[in-house]
């Protein structure tokens, strides 16, 4: 601790040369802070997917629909504890380029099946008691600022009325919130009738169907029954596990995962090279002053350790500050009106930012600090 | 040994290897420093004078030869017992002061003390004492740009004294200075040996420096001429 206002000192006593580096490693690690939170968002879909939940969706493509009597029949399978079914309807409010997840379903069992989603039993009660009442997540409920009780329009860009119109009117009955910070309340649900009665495509056709299963082990049986149920009908099914869906879903994207690694990567291979490079002209800058330093009888052990203290700590600072900065961004995103996963900055983005921090600490204070250990003390003076 | 024997070479020899040569700037030097001895060394450049007082610093290894001090031998120390031993018994005034330009002046005369077990209190003290000695204690927050050179040579003989070392190193400790600026260092060098019994050993190039000390050594070539100019 004697040493820490020695190594504090040496670190401000260039104040635009700290500046500047702080500067570099505060950017990439909003970068990392950010991007991470990115990440963690779009595996999340895969994370909080249950284990004990099937997607069953038409084997060609699930952009193929299937016959609404399949529901009857999935539901009836052994070991299926609850289902709902889902259509996609492309819905937007008030501006075209703003679509939405919004699903027509099966509202009785909807909840049953997504028990993840937070909805009070008096809004639940409301929502299956009222064909127009629709439910939509807290993050989307307040994009828009719908509250229970509004009433609103949500146009289509697929559907339209029979009547030729392509918005439908529906009451707003319940907001639901997540059960993890992480689970998306981007989505609206409403009832599969309302949209079956008045849609102008022909009625009767699902999406697909999202199964819950007594127990994760008894999913391939059930998988199985399913398939074999449908195999050779002018409708075949694929039932997957909804992790598998979710991720197979998220790379359609491309590899996310990959990317958002490269340009993080990229950030801090950047600041290596920065930080490093200030670390050697600064400790070069000392020759004189660690020589002395020696001299008085600092041993080269403990200039070592304060040279890779001033080196940890540097990365610290714009490590920290940089975590924070994107913290302050992921709460901009969040609270933007864009349609995106909830981001969160927790502590594992916290505490792998820290594990960062102290390697690039490490990585670029080592070179200085070697010189530092190895330099005799006559040849120091003398360059003083 | 005699106890008023402070520091004893014995034998003492120094090479330096450069490329195919070998230079030898001792061979063999014998030499004693008693306590309370304040003695300069003059010679002409190259002579050895600093390459002698780096060894008596513990900042260089002879290459042979034997150097005692305060009856044990520190020529076989390893790097970390130097150290140890520099913090515990030697003061060093440097030519250009080799003072810290980020650390005002008492945080400067504090340096040899973060090597102790002092608690900061007990350390504020003695810096305290030490600026007070050099009579700077008005000018213990000053940085050394804000000092004059004489000033900031004053604060690295606080430095040097700040933890009572039993040996002071001066290496040309007023090259850096006017005439009437080296006068006050000297003469506080002089106070320090007569007063409080400090051993000095300064290495010079000026005669008028030289008579300072209590005797005064002739280097050339490696060999002493010893002439006695105590008054």
């Amino acid at each position: 601790m004697k040493d820490l206002y020695l190594v504090l000192k040496n670190l401000t006593r260039k104040k635009m040369r700290l500046f500047l580096t702080v500067f570099a490693t505060f950017i990439a690690f909003m970068i990392f802070g950010t991007l991470t939170a990115f990440q963690k968002a779009f595996d999340s879909g895969v994370d909080l997917a249950a284990d004990d939940r099937l997607i069953v969706l038409n084997k060609i493509s699930f952009t193929q629909v299937l016959p609404i009597a399949y529901a009857t029949r999935v539901r009836a399978v052994e070991n299926v504890e609850a289902m709902t079914h889902l259509n996609w309807f492309g819905g937007y409010y008030q501006d075209p380029r703003s679509q939405f997840a919004m699903f027509a379903v099966d509202a009785e069992n909807f909840m049953e099946v997504f028990d993840e989603l937070v909805l009070s039993d008096a809004e639940r009660e409301a929502w299956i008691d009222n064909r127009q009442g629709l439910i939509a997540g807290r993050a989307i409920a307040d994009t828009y600022g719908w509250e229970v009780g509004d009433r609103i329009p949500i146009n289509s860009n697929i559907f339209s009325q029979r009547d030729g119109r392509t918005d439908w009117d529906f009451d707003v009955v319940g907001i639901y919130e997540g059960e993890d910070p992480q689970t998306d309340t981007n989505g609206v649900y409403f009832h599969y009738e309302y949209f079956n009665e008045t849609q102008s495509f022909g009625g009767d056709f699902i999406g697909f169907m999202a199964v819950r299963t007594s127990d994760p082990s008894l999913n391939e049986t059930v998988i199985k029954t399913i398939d074999d149920m449908f195999a050779n009908s002018p409708a075949e099914t694929e039932t997957v596990p909804e992790k598998a869906f979710n991720k197979a879903f998220i790379e359609q994207i491309g590899n996310l995962s990959l990317i958002l690694t490269s340009v993080v990567l990229a950030a801090f291979f950047v600041i290596l090279v920065i930080v490093g490079n200030s670390m050697i002209l600064s400790i070069r800058e000392r020759t004189g002053e660690i020589g002395v330093m020696k001299t008085l009888g600092f041993t080269s052990g403990r200039i070592f350790r304060m040279v890779l203290a001033e080196s940890v700590l540097l990365a610290l600072i714009g490590g920290v500050l940089g975590v924070l900065a994107s913290g302050f961004m992921i709460t901009l995103i969040n609270s933007a009106p864009i349609q995106l996963p909830v981001l969160v900055l927790d502590g594992s983005v916290w505490s792998q930012a820290m594990l960062f921090v102290v390697a690039l600490g490490f990585i670029t204070g080592i070179v200085p600090a070697m010189s530092a250990l190895r330099l005799n003390i006559i040849t120091a003076l003398s360059r003083s | 040994m005699s106890d008023d024997i402070l520091f004893d070479l014995k034998g003492v020899s120094k090479k330096f290897v450069k490329g195919k040569d070998t230079i030898t700037v001792f061979d063999g030097l014998d030499m004693s420093i008693a306590r309370g001895d304040f003695l300069a060394i003059m010679g002409p450049s190259g002579s050895g004078k600093t390459t002698l007082l780096n060894m008596l610093g513990g900042v260089d290894q002879p290459t042979g030869g034997e150097i005692w001090f305060d009856g044990s031998r520190i020529d076989s120390l390893s790097e970390n017992q130097l150290a140890a031993w520099r913090a515990n018994n030697i003061g060093f005034i440097f030519q250009f002061y080799n003072l810290m330009p980020m650390l005002n002046a008492e945080r400067n005369v504090e340096l040899p003390l973060l090597l102790t077990k002092l608690s900061r209190s007990q350390r504020k003290k003695n810096i305290a004492a030490a600026l007070e000695l050099v009579s700077l204690s008005d000018r213990a927050r000053h940085m050394p740009a804000e000092m004059s050179g004489g000033q900031q040579q004053r604060v690295a003989i606080a430095r040097a004294l700040v933890s009572d070392p039993k040996l002071m190193l001066c290496d040309e400790p007023t090259g850096d200075l006017d005439r009437e600026t080296a006068d006050e260092i000297l003469s506080m060098l002089q106070l320090l040996n007569r007063e409080y019994d400090k051993t000095i050993v300064m290495v010079t190039h000026d005669p008028e420096a030289a008579k300072y000390a209590k005797r005064t050594l002739h280097l050339d070539k490696g060999v002493f001429v010893e002439k006695d100019l105590a008054a």
